[in-house]
């Protein structure tokens, strides 16, 4: 197991910010289409947060055009060009499956200022 | 051309490549490897052959007794006689020409460089043993309708065959009964690393057995280039 969580720290990011659920978020990530690369941003709010070390996961959920949209990005994944934290949501779960099921003025995240230790 | 190690898995990861991706690996520990004996075809052994031995034994130290090894005195003879103060736990063959024997001294120990980056490699071991599995979970069958009036056939295969012709069921008709616990080789997996400061090896995929399970690591059969 210890050589296990080594292999995996040479991949660990640490140029991320902290977010949680709740949080919406910005992921940038490059996409590469043939020779050329650009950058594409997900807008979204962070539903959940699975695993840990090199596997961990989020999963980001954003309504697009009146269609629910759920991307799950590898955290540590080196296409993710940068991570902005455009707000910070108060929330009390760890995982917000129950955002959907809701629509509309109901699936609005009330945001926090700050979070202690940010 | 000839190689061959004998490895423990360690257990599975993730890492990413140079573009990105995501791959799954097994890391498999490789330390302590050493040549026990060589066999020559014009010996009385009959085929060329490396004979490798891997794992700890302990040694049993104690007082007012000659130190042993846990490990019995035939076994322990064999590495004795071939000049290795150690004796290893488990010891296997890799076949390979004369030629390649050459390469390799009695006592010499391998490690993880014995592989490089990039090779083809083939992977067996003694795969999880799931005890006597019915049809469904041994051979993939479908089972029956959970419904539609299908009375305590649930995961039943079917008919085993026809009836007085031929009157018998055929050879091999797929059939509950023990799964897993067997000897298993995946064949053309790729190293994705090798550690030599480990002594371990990354292995792209999975293979068989449970994490500590003995695997032996042979070049691929069916992707030889030299």
């Amino acid at each position: 197991m210890e050589l296990l969580k080594k292999i995996g720290e040479q991949h660990l990011r640490t140029d991320h910010p902290e977010f949680r659920a709740g949080d919406t978020v910005r992921i940038h990530m490059t996409i590469r289409e043939g020779e050329k690369e650009r950058v594409q941003i997900f807008e979204g709010v962070v539903i959940g947060r699975s695993g840990a070390g090199v596997e961990e996961t989020m999963t980001v959920r954003k309504v697009s055009y009146g269609v629910g949209v759920e991307r799950i990005f590898p955290v540590h994944s080196p296409r993710i060009a940068k991570i902005e934290v455009a707000s910070i949501g108060r929330v009390r779960r760890a995982k917000l499956y129950y955002l959907r099921n809701l629509s509309g003025k109901s699936a609005r995240i009330r945001s926090k200022r700050s979070r202690k230790g940010v | 051309m000839g190689k061959g190690l004998i490895g423990k898995k360690v257990g599975m990861t993730q890492v990413f490549d140079g573009e990105g991706n995501r791959v799954a690996v097994t890391v498999v520990k490789v330390d302590g490897n050493v040549v026990v004996q060589k066999k020559s075809a014009h010996g009385k052994d009959g085929y060329s052959a490396l004979k490798v031995g891997f794992g700890d034994v302990k040694k049993l130290e104690k007082e007012g007794t000659e130190p042993r090894w846990r490990l019995n005195k035939p076994r322990t003879g064999v590495f004795l006689k071939a000049g290795i103060d150690r004796p290893r736990r488990h010891l296997r063959e890799f076949r390979m020409p004369e030629t390649a024997l050459d390469n390799y001294e009695v006592g010499q120990e391998l490690g993880a460089d014995t592989f490089n980056n990039g090779d083809w490699i083939d992977v067996t071991g003694t795969s999880k043993g799931r005890g006597f599995t019915g049809v469904m979970k041994r051979h993939n069958f479908a089972g029956a309708k959970a419904s539609h009036g299908v009375h305590e056939f649930f995961r039943h295969g079917g008919s085993i065959g026809m009836s007085a012709t031929p009157g018998r069921v055929f050879r091999g008709k797929k059939m509950a009964g023990q799964h897993g616990n067997a000897r298993v080789t995946v064949q053309n997996l790729r190293i994705m690393g090798v550690m030599p400061e480990e002594n371990a090896l990354m292995i792209r995929g999975g293979i068989p057995g449970p994490n500590g399970g003995i695997v032996t690591i042979r070049p691929a059969i069916k992707k030889q280039t030299t």
